[in-house]
């Protein structure tokens, strides 16, 4: 987890909170040099200053989420990994490309007693880890990994945990080389093969096909803060408002959030963050995960590995908006 | 001014043959080649399935035409016309999904980006699903992806073959995650397709990329691509803002695909039909341990008269007499 010491990182919109918090604790030293009690009035601003927090987080536009979705200190997968697990082993490569891909990550970890495959999209924790984890885009290499890891799951009858956070898959001219589309299509179709229960978390950002590349499970559950999309919004704008500009614009149209999703049967769950984010509180938010992946493991559990294909199919099957009109009105 | 130029400039300025070819271009007799620009009878242009005679060029085709040049005459049994498209997001940029949903389909006389249906291609009983690029660059939304599941549904439950041409910039934005969606479904589909051990054959034509060859183009038992058509994931533009340099000439076309190994074969158009009924029927199930007579016409003759057939069999290739 992020060290709680370092200086935290400012979202142009958290600007009037910062200002307040900063009143606050000048006054404090004012009363400090001068002892006076003004103890009251603390309190006062500081009631202020967490209605205020509860008031920006919860009015957030798509586009303010995004920022957090992408906040650098907002936990990552392997943060998750490590909080939730009582034993983990990290496992690396797809035994064909000739490299290992550090933008996905997987292994085998202990879960509530019980040996659980857990993966996802590996954003960096600082600039330098960043470029060495290409920002969290996997490579076609990073989704073969991913599929080897759940076959291998599959094989020893370990449920699978992927964890999704990712602006998307690597747009690179070795990435096309090595089949970027197959990779992420291939896993799309396995994916509906395997009989072990498949829990799917959007930790972030769900960037497109290179989200639903390890996104096709038996149940969907976000994080209040996070955001999926078709597109990311900064494409978008450029493509259908051919101005990159009005990015904002676009993360309102592609509806991104996780209650939207909610609304047309894409996501089964919302997950609730602490106020501020779960870069604000990263225990609570992985406390939050670990129980929700718990009570849905148990509940999938009880089915058969038929049972829960046939559920995946059907769940996926239904998603679509669409009129069927009779022949004559054609 | 050397000779060359001199010849060139008075190509150029000959007004009389420009100003008629344009006419006859534009009374539809004549159609320009956009890669060689070589003049043809539209007619004969046609009958050559839009491959310019002169140099091989595959002009754009859409789906009746596709369906026209791969299914047998009066066999096509359309499917599911009656699912139109919905404004779900009530998305608008800077027109109306509403409005370019109605703008299109008035255009076009398409319900939608794809076009599907049951039929016989050279006498094979096939499931057949024909993306058409005029429909807002064939993009996939909630339509394409129903229209193409029930395609295949249908396919696994007659076990039959089942081929898709595709011809899309990807999933269709407007319907935000609905579109993305669509890739698992119709993933979900081709899975228990090749559960039932039943034939999938994509044919990639230009363009197919984004999230369709993220899916289906890429999920082939056996894929073909149709010549220099450009396919791939991501768009080359944002490559090249990624890398900051110029790609190769070929980079995404269907020839750098088959050089690294991601389809089977390029198939000329006017090849199409036939390497499709070659390969459905050499997928057809083999009920008897006897030698079967096969439509084709060389399958079982023995191999002396088959060498007299080849002359090429076992003869060492002499370069000179190329």
């Amino acid at each position: 987890m992020a060290t709680t010491e370092r200086k935290p990182i400012l979202l142009d919109f958290e600007k009037p909170l910062a200002e307040l918090e900063a009143r606050i604790s000048q006054i404090r030293e004012l009363a400090e040099v001068n002892s006076v009690d003004v103890s009251d009035q603390i309190h006062q601003l500081e009631s202020r200053a967490q209605q205020l927090r509860q008031e920006i987080f919860t009015s957030l536009s798509p586009a303010q989420r995004i920022q957090v979705a992408r906040h650098p200190r907002r936990p990552s997968t392997l943060d998750y990994i490590q909080a939730i697990s009582e034993e983990w082993i990290e496992l690396h490569g797809d035994r064909r490309s000739g490299k290992d891909d550090p933008a996905m990550v997987g292994g085998i970890a202990r879960f509530e007693g019980r040996p659980v495959v857990m993966l996802g999209h590996q954003k960096g924790r600082d600039t330098k880890d960043n470029v060495t984890r290409n920002f969290g885009m996997a490579a076609p290499g990073g989704y073969r990994k991913a599929m080897r890891l759940m076959e291998h799951a599959d094989r020893f009858g370990m449920p699978i945990f992927t964890f999704i956070d990712t602006p998307g898959a690597w747009p690179g001219m070795e990435a096309e080389q090595m089949g970027q589309g197959e990779a992420i299509a291939y896993n799309l179709r396995e994916m509906f093969r395997l009989e072990v229960p498949i829990l799917c978390t959007v930790i972030g950002e769900g960037g497109s096909g290179g989200a639903l590349g390890v996104g096709v499970g038996d149940h969907l559950m976000m994080f209040e803060h996070s955001v999926y999309y078709v597109a990311s919004p900064e494409a978008c704008a450029a493509i259908l408002w051919k101005d990159a500009a009005r990015a904002n614009q676009a993360a309102e149209a592609l509806k991104i959030t996780a209650w939207d999703l909610k609304q047309v049967g894409i996501l089964d769950q919302l997950l609730p963050e602490p106020i501020g984010g779960a870069h604000a509180d990263p225990l609570m938010a992985a406390e939050t995960l670990q129980q929700a992946l718990s009570q849905n493991l148990a509940r999938l559990l009880q089915m058969s590995g038929d049972q829960r294909r046939d559920r995946r199919y059907e769940k996926f099957r239904q998603i679509g908006e669409f009129t069927e009109q009779t022949e004559a009105h054609i | 001014m050397s000779l060359f130029d001199w010849f060139a400039n008075r190509r150029k300025a000959s007004p009389i043959s420009q100003e008629r070819q344009e006419r006859d271009i534009a009374d539809g007799l004549w159609t320009k080649c956009e890669q060689c620009g070589v003049l043809a009878y539209t007619r004969d242009l046609r009958a050559n399935q839009q491959v310019c005679p002169e140099c091989g060029h595959h002009h754009r085709i859409f789906s009746e035409e596709r369906i026209y040049q791969l299914i047998d005459a009066d066999s096509w049994q359309p499917l599911d016309r009656q699912i139109m498209p919905q404004d779900p997001l009530r998305f608008r940029d800077r027109k109306t999904y509403h409005d370019r949903l109605r703008d299109t389909q008035t255009k076009t006389h398409l319900s939608d980006a794809v076009q599907t249906g049951l039929g016989q291609l050279s006498g094979e009983p096939v499931a057949l699903g024909v993306m058409d690029f005029r429909f807002m660059g064939g993009s996939m939304g909630s339509v394409v992806g129903e229209k193409l599941t029930r395609l295949i549904e249908r396919g696994t439950a007659d076990r039959l073959p089942v081929v898709i041409v595709c011809a899309s910039g990807g999933a269709r934005m407007q319907e935000g995650m609905l579109s993305l969606m669509q890739m698992a479904k119709i993933s979900a589909a081709l899975e228990r397709h090749r559960a039932a051990r039943l034939l999938y054959v994509p044919v990639l034509s230009h363009p197919t990329t984004g999230g369709v060859t993220a899916s289906f183009a890429m999920l082939g038992d056996i894929i073909l691509a149709e010549p220099s058509a450009t396919i791939g994931f991501a768009g080359r533009r944002v490559v090249e803002q990624t890398l900051r340099e110029k790609l190769p000439e070929d980079f995404q076309t269907a020839e750098f695909l088959l050089h690294h190994g991601f389809v089977d074969q390029i198939v000329p158009r006017t090849q199409l039909k036939s390497i499709l009924a070659q390969l459905i029927r050499l997928h057809r199930p083999v009920t008897s341990l006897k030698p079967v007579q096969s439509a084709a016409d060389d399958a079982v003759e023995p191999l002396r008269a088959r060498q007299a057939l080849r002359p090429s069999l076992f003869v060492p290739q002499d370069s000179s007499s190329a």
